[in-house]
């Protein structure tokens, strides 16, 4: 380490002011802060000092989404060859969807790193830490086969109108990585419709549908069961289908104060309930899709787990996370249910509820002052 | 009942007057400072369009639209007045508003200062010709309809301009690029919440 420390020092001289690599430091800090704690320190004053600043948050959040990521990968490869027939082994499944996912990676992370290093340059900040859990996940939440210039442009957009344009990291309102997903679902429809899945490159373009696919068409026969929608052996983006994965990274996220629980808790409250009332009704055969199997369903719990608990979109206070998270799983199964051209209601309810979470803490916050006032 | 429930969500959700038609952008860009005013503005607008709506029905349908004499006589079937409908909304528009003012001052005062200024104002708030002029197109068998469809048309507008506040409010303290501060960041946002409306396109 230290080696590597006086190795980094001795580099970092030549991003100084007046040396000719200047125009680069702020993509070297980046860089140099990811892997080394930040070289400045005050000499005056009294100062918490505590080992965890925003990027140990951010890699708390990317280890957390490692099991989903490494089980989704081997899932890419074991619906591929599934579908060829073809028996093989795990690390054969797991190596054919790691080269699926790597360039979705390099793509993402090159556009949105590029657009956050001239921002940061031209406002003569430091580039800030967001984008990397922002580029982590937007290649979970893409099905494997989606054509990589759409990705890039789709990256481009949010960073700018997502982020950027209110300051950077920490100022938006929307969820940069949904907003990325939401503009190709709007913009390019006929790659993402989230009722069929790419599988496998077969010469009739065979595609298969997910199981959210097959109940829009009526077909209730085709759900998987229980044990599968945890395990997660089922056609789906790379990230959502193990369920069992993403407890797992809830474990970790909760276990280390990084997400908040309440949110999580109150989202999958609210799915519950929307789906144990449409059961109630169930005129139609999709409304007698049982509660449970509705939050197991589709991306639901990634939603709620990763996505839903973005600290800087959800609400502030403690009772606006708790009523945010409960609109969330209504809205997300409302849509689902009763919007037939969209199968997947769950991005679209967190960036519907994204939008009135600085209402609902406004609200949360005027009652406050009234109760305390009397 | 079904149909009027329908209607309802219909005119908050998915025909939002301001994320789907763009109308009364005017006043929801300048009054959106801070969320207790856009508050007062957006119920103000709750408050005239559900009066001057089914008021508007009412003309168009017994008096506008074609045919619309046949409640005196059958002799009078041919006769189609819509050309006129454009000035009448508008010349009802104004008027209510400018009753609804004087009876609200007259008798009370409470609410007459909530509203304030936003009273006169809306009298060129285009949602609500906009409400008058859609009816028209829609055909409602009675005025049970307009009302709900004013109802609707309003909470949307009021929910829209309270959130668009709030979301500016948090925004004070953020760094937006000289070039987009104002009206520019305004229309940013009012898109991204378009993008989060289009949830209920096609419900």
């Amino acid at each position: 380490m230290n080696i590597f420390e006086k190795w980094s020092n001795k580099l970092g001289k030549q991003f100084e002011k007046g040396k000719p690599l200047y125009p680069l430091h702020s993509f070297f800090d980046a860089v140099d802060t990811f892997f080394l704690t930040p070289k400045d320190v005050t000499t005056k004053g009294c100062h918490i000092r505590d080992a965890v600043d925003m990027k140990r948050i951010m890699i708390t959040v990317i280890i957390a989404l490692f099991p989903s990521l490494l089980f989704g990968l081997w899932n890419i490869g074991y619906q591929h060859f599934t579908s060829l027939g073809l028996e093989v082994s795990i690390w054969q499944s797991f190596l054919y969807g790691f080269l699926k996912w790597l360039p979705l990676v390099i793509v993402v992370y090159v556009s949105g790193l590029t657009v956050e290093i001239i921002f940061a340059q031209r406002r003569k900040h430091q580039v800030a830490e967001g984008f990397f859990v922002t580029g982590f996940l937007i290649p979970l939440i893409l099905p494997p086969d989606i054509p990589l210039w759409i990705v890039a442009i789709a990256t481009i957009f949010a960073v700018i109108f997502g982020k950027e344009v209110f300051g950077g990291t920490g100022y938006n309102f929307l969820n940069p990585a949904l907003l990325a997903r939401a503009f190709i679902f709007f913009a390019y429809p006929s790659v993402i419709s989230g009722d069929n899945v790419w599988i496998a490159e077969k010469a009739d373009a065979y595609s298969g549908a997910t199981p959210l696919g097959n109940i829009m068409n009526d077909n209730l026969s085709q759900i998987p069961s229980i044990l599968e929608l945890c395990i997660g052996n089922i056609p789906g983006s790379i990230g959502e289908t193990s369920k069992i994965a993403i407890l797992i990274g809830a474990f970790i996220l909760i276990i280390t104060r990084t997400a908040s629980f309440k949110i999580m808790l109150s989202v999958i409250t609210g799915g519950l309930l929307m789906g144990g009332i449409f059961n109630l009704i169930g005129t139609q055969p999709i409304m007698q899709i049982p509660a449970y199997t509705q939050i197991l369903l589709g991306g639901f719990l990634f939603g709620a787990v990763y996505m839903a608990t973005d600290p800087v979109t959800a609400p502030h206070t403690s009772k606006g996370k708790i009523i945010y998270g409960l609109l969330i799983g209504i809205f997300a199964i409302l849509i689902r249910t009763a919007n037939k051209g969209y199968p997947e209601g769950m991005m679209l309810a967190i960036l519907l509820m994204n939008i009135f979470a600085p209402l609902i803490d406004y609200c949360v916050i005027q009652l406050n002052i009234r109760r305390r006032k009397k | 009942m079904d149909n009027l429930l329908s209607l309802f969500v219909r005119s908050i959700f998915v025909d939002n007057m301001i994320f789907a038609y763009f109308l009364g952008m005017c006043s929801y860009l300048a009054v959106s400072k801070n969320v207790k005013t856009a508050f007062g503005l957006g119920v103000a607008v709750l408050f005239v369009l559900i009066i001057t709506v089914p008021v508007n029905f009412l003309l168009h349908q017994y008096l506008l639209r074609e045919g619309a004499f046949t409640w005196i006589s059958p002799y009078f079937a041919t006769i189609d007045l819509s050309f006129l409908s454009l000035i009448v909304f508008i010349a009802v528009i104004a008027a209510i508003v400018q009753i609804l003012e004087m009876i609200i001052e007259r008798y009370s005062t409470l609410l007459y200062n909530a509203l304030g200024i936003f009273l006169p104002l809306i009298a060129v708030n285009c949602a609500i010709l906009g409400a008058s002029l859609f009816i028209q197109e829609k055909n409602f068998p009675h005025i049970g309809y307009s009302f709900v469809y004013a109802l609707g048309s309003g909470i949307g507008w009021l929910l829209a301009i309270v959130a668009f506040a709030a979301i500016r409010e948090r925004l004070k303290f953020s760094q937006i690029e000289k070039s987009l501060q104002g009206n520019g960041i305004a229309y940013i946002i009012t898109g991204l919440m378009g993008l989060g409306f289009m949830a209920f396109l096609g419900m």
